[in-house]
């Protein structure tokens, strides 16, 4: 039931091959995860560099808040939020969610309210630097 | 005792600092504390709220040694 928030690069897919879930293996048969990465395109804008500000101590408040009720809305067995923060380049990863539990449904379920919850709830935002300018994104992409 | 205050992106660039820590005296909710941080300008719609590190509303209370912060919108996650 891990969560954190780094301002170090770090390698989803080493992530994971280091995570155990704990739960009992008749609650952990299936896990889904979504990575996402910083992209050098926004808006029809070239972004060279990004700074994710976030909120110390809130943002890990919020976010084992959104894994406890994922947790307990669909009995997961495990979960996992990693989450970076500070400047980053394109191609970064920027967060790692991973959910298990006994079947597919509730997993990939747990997944997506994850991901989408930690966007509108948790305290980051996103400064990106074009190649002539800096600027706050104002609003999360539909999806 | 008295109220921290943060402010966070966005708005900590736009009102130039980061927070600061004011006396608790006649602070009674959280637009009271915004009065104090910005008195120029009122707590627009798009400004987030938080007491103690939880979301909150304007008119919730506020006591002595409590944090409120305010930010713009988040936009963490990716893709």
């Amino acid at each position: 039931m891990t969560v954190r928030v780094t301002a170090e690069p770090f390698d989803p897919y080493a992530e994971l091959a280091a995570y155990t879930p704990r739960g009992e293996a008749r609650r952990t048969g299936a896990a889904a995860l979504f990575i996402g990465f910083m992209r050098d395109l926004n808006e029809g804008d070239g972004v060279v560099a990004m700074e994710l500000e976030h909120y110390p101590g809130m943002t890990e408040r919020a976010l084992e808040q959104l894994r406890d009720e994922a947790v307990a809305r669909w009995e997961l067995a495990d979960a996992l939020v990693i989450h970076r923060v500070g400047p980053l380049t394109p191609t970064d990863p920027i967060v790692l969610v991973a959910a298990w539990s006994a079947h597919r449904n509730a997993a990939l379920e747990a997944c997506r309210f994850l991901i989408e919850e930690l966007k509108h709830r948790a305290p980051f935002w996103k400064k990106e630097q074009l190649a002539d300018r800096a600027r706050w994104v104002e609003q999360n992409t539909p999806g | 005792m008295s109220i921290r205050v943060k402010i966070f992106a966005s708005l900590r660039e736009r009102l130039g600092h980061d927070g600061m820590e004011l006396p608790a005296d006649g602070i009674a909710t959280v637009a009271d504390v915004w009065a104090r941080v910005a008195p120029d300008e009122p707590l627009a719609g798009s400004v987030l709220m938080a007491v103690n590190m939880d979301y909150a509303q304007a008119d919730q209370a506020v006591n002595d040694g409590d944090e409120v912060a305010f930010f713009p919108p988040v936009t963490g996650g990716a893709a």
